[in-house]
């Protein structure tokens, strides 16, 4: 008999601020500050005025169409958001207070995600128009380096690998994605292709190291990967000198109904669901788990942690244990798990 | 919708009677739950084809409801805007707390599982009915003909 030890989730604060339904959360870097976005087509910089989160700055005119994505560069300096309108906008501080100084143009129809390199060197955003956009940084220009069109359907998220130049993508095309730039010829290609689920692929984390990836999926389970180097001790093949990409575990009859996001502590290494079904739920890998075959148990569900779906949920960047989620229903929140 | 007509002989039902109002409909005491008859009637006069709704479940506890519709011919083109008129029907009237599905009656279309992704996929929901041209033409079909 295994006994499972269910941690609890307190809720620490309601932040109320969009009009209607709030899509993303993104901390800053350093956990000082939440940014927050939706169909209202604004952005809400929060920020803690002890002990309670309060509105710092409300960015608008951005965008003409709802904010799907925003996201913090390494530096903490820029936020990058994603809209409907087809644009990536890039805001910066530079003169006290956030400014969009730029706005990259390019894709066919909504940007769905944007995500920033561990060296913040390098954007890559995705698109219903199918395709992956790898964009250059130098002095506050953008350069288009690279249009990947490798899926066959809307590219719903975009993650960059945690210390390299990689990037995973998520598909409508039920598949998940792994490119990387070519040295010979700087050209990006796609190098793994992770399929396993059997429906719209929403969203990924990287674990901290960089060589797991946890994916979340319209067919309600939840998918751990497990990279395979070349010369790998278990003796996996590895065509062309590639890592190859396993799926280790399938976490599966926990959620009713799809998840939309899925995030994964750097600090704690907890799994934390987004899902349709209003619920916040939390998984920590066994402690006798095999590492070619991972097994998570459940260690928390949040019944109504919303009244509506569950859009976003991410770990605070430093402190265990917190969390932020953004929901359908107008509200983003702040949350603090004791295991 | 096309200037010609892709089904020129649909089969028509029987227009179904009528809710009967009952002295307990007008009791503001009595909680009166969503039941099947009254999701029929909200999308029951959505335009095109005349009564596509075969099926419809309800679970007011798990705030769910489910509409299972059959479009009039198996390749009619119509079918995604069809679904997406009912949903939107369903999500502008109903509480915000019911989870609505909108789904092809099973076997009834030939890209019922594609047109059943795409209705599902709250996103491209989303950004569908931020344009500008297709809500223009999602109102006229749930506009109710008077």
């Amino acid at each position: 008999m295994y006994i499972v030890e269910m941690g609890i989730l307190e809720l620490k604060q309601t932040l109320n601020g969009h009009r209607g339904r709030v899509w993303n959360v993104c901390w800053h870097p350093n956990g000082t500050c939440l940014a927050s976005c939706g169909e209202d087509k604004t952005i809400i910089i929060w920020g803690q005025q002890d002990p309670k989160w309060v509105v710092k700055t409300i960015l608008t005119e951005g965008h003409t169409r709802t904010i799907r994505e925003i996201a913090w560069s390494p530096c903490g300096n820029y936020i990058a958001s994603a809209s409907f309108d087809s644009t990536t906008a890039v805001w910066d501080n530079k003169s006290g207070q956030f400014e969009c100084n730029a706005t990259l143009e390019g894709h066919e129809n909504e940007v769905k995600s944007v995500s920033w390199s561990c060296s913040g060197q390098l954007l890559a955003t995705c698109s219903r128009d199918k395709s992956v956009w790898i964009w250059e940084v130098n002095d506050d220009e953008y350069e288009c380096a690279a249009v990947i069109n490798a899926h066959t359907q809307d590219v719903k998220k975009v993650r960059w690998h945690p210390n390299e130049e990689v990037v995973a993508s998520t598909s409508y095309d039920n598949t998940v994605k792994i490119f990387k730039e070519d040295p010979g010829d700087n050209d990006w290609s796609c190098i793994a292709t992770l399929s396993s689920h059997t429906s719209t692929v929403w969203s990924l984390a990287w674990n901290k190291e960089g060589n797991q990836i946890a994916t979340c999926s319209d067919d309600q389970t939840v998918k751990i990967w497990q990279e395979y180097k070349p010369d790998n001790e278990p003796g996996i093949v590895t065509p062309n000198n590639e890592s190859v990409w396993k799926c280790v575990c399938t976490i599966t009859g926990y959620h009713t109904r799809t998840i939309y996001d899925i995030d994964w502590c750097k600090t704690t290494g907890l799994l934390v669901t987004a899902c349709g079904d209003d619920i916040i739920r939390i998984f920590k890998e066994d402690s006798d788990s095999d590492p070619h075959q991972l097994s998570f148990t459940m260690v928390c569900s949040m019944d109504t942690a919303h009244t509506q779906d569950v859009n976003c949920v991410q770990w605070h960047p430093t402190i265990p244990g917190q969390l932020a989620s953004a929901s359908d229903d107008g509200s983003v929140k702040i949350w603090f798990y004791n295991e | 919708m096309g200037d010609t007509l892709e089904n020129i002989n649909p089969k028509l039902y029987k227009k179904i009677n009528e809710r009967e109002i009952t002295v307990e409909d007008e009791d503001e005491d009595i909680v009166d739950e969503f039941d099947t008859r009254e999701i029929f009637d909200l999308i029951r006069n959505i335009n095109d084809p005349e009564h596509p709704l075969s099926l419809i479940e309800i679970d007011n506890k798990a705030n769910k409801v489910c509409v299972k519709f059959t479009p009039t011919i198996p390749h009619c083109s119509m079918a995604t805007l069809i679904g997406l008129s009912i949903r939107v029907q369903l999500l502008r009237v109903l509480p915000p707390r019911f989870k609505v599905s909108v789904e092809i009656t099973p076997g009834t279309h030939m890209l019922e599982a594609a047109v059943n992704k795409q209705l599902a996929d709250k996103e491209r929901v989303a950004a569908a009915l931020e344009n500008n041209h297709l809500l223009e033409v999602i109102n006229q079909c749930i506009g109710i003909k008077c």
